[in-house]
């Protein structure tokens, strides 16, 4: 059962990242094979486990300021910005489609 | 030879009584590691900076005022850890040159306590795999790949091309830090472990690994693979420095609210000599496919050693093992997609030139950041959490998940206190058939033995057990109860004692550091 076109497509503007060529696309699909095998489990009544410390209850901190104005420590890291501001090039501009 | 000192006490006390200083110490350290260079276990060597703090931490044992038994140990650190004004890469183009403007809480903490940080060590790219293989800067070589033990069972007395190519791996991902811990530069490293990442190669390097409990240390700072999994990871020459380690980095971190809250008070671990108190599992299907005849063996020997000790030993059962691997696999990748999802080239990291538009410049950084090992990971994470795939797929993960944790914690129920297993199938292999396989193909394989544990958050120990035939270090590892560390250590201990594994013969560096070694020896005799 191969992934169809539309769905590579559609997992690289997801992901934004290629498969870049055959072995790629492959490699997913030796993915997906290995992970079917989850489904040979039985699991009716079990419910899903998002974290082991489910039984506790998070930590939530005051809601008070206790650090912050290192502006010009973040942006140092960043290639291109003006003045406080992080530079991106034009949005909303789709990517072309995957061909065959 | 002080580096060779295990017992970090020791050197602790050398340090106090003024027989060695921070600065000798550090400068010992940094020269092993010049001479070691060929081992690629270390990244970034913050030489100047490592200088700096070695030589703050002499004035203050000078003044008689040491910041605790850390003060002054050399220690080095994964490069997947946050360090303030040194480089960061992950192994890496996605991170070449970026500089963090923080320390990851762990490092903060040892820094606190005046621990001389060397430097940054190599691992597989963003932690990606079980070799230390795949990272840009290129493999790291398992120091025993230089030992006289492996030298010579396996390395037939020929030309140096042999010598080249007779190398093998660390283990993986978290090789540089147990090359480093196990070539002597330095005393601990900081490792991490998200599906037997410290574990593995420390099995594979003869030291101690050390996967405490989720929730137990922060990981504000290092920089995730899977949120539900990852923990940071130690690794020493000895199960006590481990537990000294552990002390110092425990407890709940406000900037980690997956920390629990609970008050951690670090313990010392007790000689024990009486071990019939205990009950340790052997659980059967960890005596997987591919699992060698000789670790086999040794896993048996060891059981009987406990038996013979008075313990009682039996066989335990955890039937969704099988199932473990691909149920990480399935999580892993999901939760990598998301995680990996921060690598954009606006805020930090590798950015592409493309200009056109943002969805283009983000596709040719994470094009050009990312290697294969990765991309492929985000890709089948992205698949499992389509919607048309989510209830198949990850739903269905996190529902074998909560049968494997079950599993253990029926054994824990029934009584046993402790697990052991072997930690790795083989002991480490040849680096030039390591690369015959791809890196998931390896993963898959590796990891059998040590990720059901992350799976569960439950705390493991690795310790070298004994030289296989080739001369290379197989280690076992003991799985505990969430949050009982001191009791898997303190079995591990004992452990430790009974089967005295030996000290690495390292030919290269005493052909370099002679006069260091000879020097050293007179004093401390």
């Amino acid at each position: 059962q191969k992934v169809s076109v539309e769905v590579l497509d559609h997992l690289e503007h997801l992901a934004l990242v290629d498969f870049r060529d055959l072995e790629g696309v492959e490699r997913l699909q030796k993915a997906i094979q290995f992970a079917d095998q989850l489904l040979e489990v039985n699991t009716d009544g079990v419910e899903p486990m998002d974290s082991v410390l489910e039984d506790r209850c998070l930590y939530l901190r005051e809601d008070d300021v206790t650090e912050g104005n290192c502006t010009k420590d973040l942006l140092e890291n960043a290639r291109e910005k003006v003045e406080e501001y992080f530079l991106a090039p034009p949005g909303n501009i789709p990517l072309p489609k995957l061909e065959e | 030879a002080v580096l060779k000192d295990g017992l970090r006490s020791q050197v602790s006390a050398a340090l106090k009584e003024g027989q060695v200083t921070p600065t000798e110490l550090c400068q010992r350290c940094l020269a092993l590691i010049k001479s070691t260079k060929f081992l690629n276990a270390y990244i970034t060597v913050a030489e100047e900076t490592a200088l700096k703090q070695a030589e703050e931490s002499e004035e203050r044992y000078k003044k008689g005022q040491p910041l605790g038994i850390l003060d002054g140990i050399p220690i080095a650190v994964k490069d997947n850890f946050n360090t303030a004004g040194i480089e960061t890469t992950c192994a890496s183009n996605m991170l070449k040159g970026y500089i963090s403007p923080y320390n990851a809480t762990v490092v903060q903490k040892l820094l606190d306590q005046g621990a001389v940080l060397l430097g940054k060590t190599n691992l597989d790219e963003f932690a990606m795999g079980s070799g230390s293989t795949d990272g840009v800067f290129g493999p790291v070589r398992n120091p025993w790949s230089y030992s006289k033990q492996y030298k010579e069972k396996s390395v037939p007395k020929s030309h140096s091309e042999d010598e080249e190519s007779s190398w093998v791996i660390t283990g993986g991902s978290s090789g540089g830090s147990a090359a480093a811990v196990s070539s002597f530069t330095c005393f601990a490293a900081l490792g991490s472990d998200t599906g037997g990442s410290t574990r593995n190669p420390a099995a594979h390097c003869g030291v101690v690994g050390l996967k405490p409990t989720y929730g137990l240390i922060s990981r504000h700072g290092l920089i995730p693979l899977v949120n539900s999994m990852d923990v940071p990871g130690i690794l020493t020459r000895c199960v006590d420095d481990a537990a000294i380690l552990l002390g110092s980095l425990a407890g709940h971190d406000p900037k980690d609210s997956t920390t629990i809250q609970d008050d951690f008070k670090p313990f010392e671990l007790p000689n024990l000599t009486d071990i019939s108190k205990f009950s340790i599992g052997i659980p059967k299907e960890y005596h997987a496919p591919g699992l060698s005849s000789e670790i086999l063996a040794l896993w048996s020997k060891a059981a009987d050693l406990f038996k013979n000790a008075g313990a009682k030993v039996v066989e335990v059962s955890l039937p969704h093992t099988r199932y473990s691997i691909v149920c990480y696999h399935v999580l892993c990748t999901a939760e990598v997609a998301s995680n990996m999802a921060r690598f954009d080239g606006l805020e930090y990291g590798h950015r592409s030139d493309k200009k056109d538009s943002t969805e283009s410049m983000y596709a040719a950084t994470r094009r050009e950041g990312f290697n294969d090992v990765v991309r492929g990971r985000i890709l089948s994470g992205n698949y499992f959490l389509l919607k048309q795939n989510y209830e198949k797929y990850f739903v269905k993960a996190q529902k074998v998940r909560r049968l494997i944790a079950n599993d253990f914690m029926k054994v824990f129920k029934s009584g046993v206190d402790i697990l052991l297993a072997p930690t790795t199938l083989t002991d480490a292999a040849l680096y030039t058939e390591f690369i015959q396989e791809d890196n998931r193909t390896r993963s898959a394989q590796d990891d059998i033995l040590t990720q059901a544990a992350n799976m569960a958050g439950l705390p493991a120990i690795s310790v070298p057990t004994a030289l296989s035939e080739r001369g290379l270090p197989v280690g076992l590892q003991f799985i505990g109860r969430s949050f009982q560390e001191k009791q898997l250590l303190t079995v591990a201990k004992w452990f430790e004692k009974q089967v005295q594994f030996p000290v690495i013969e390292l030919e290269e560096v005493k052909r370099h550091d002679n006069g260091v070694f000879q020097h050293q020896k007179s004093s401390f005799s």
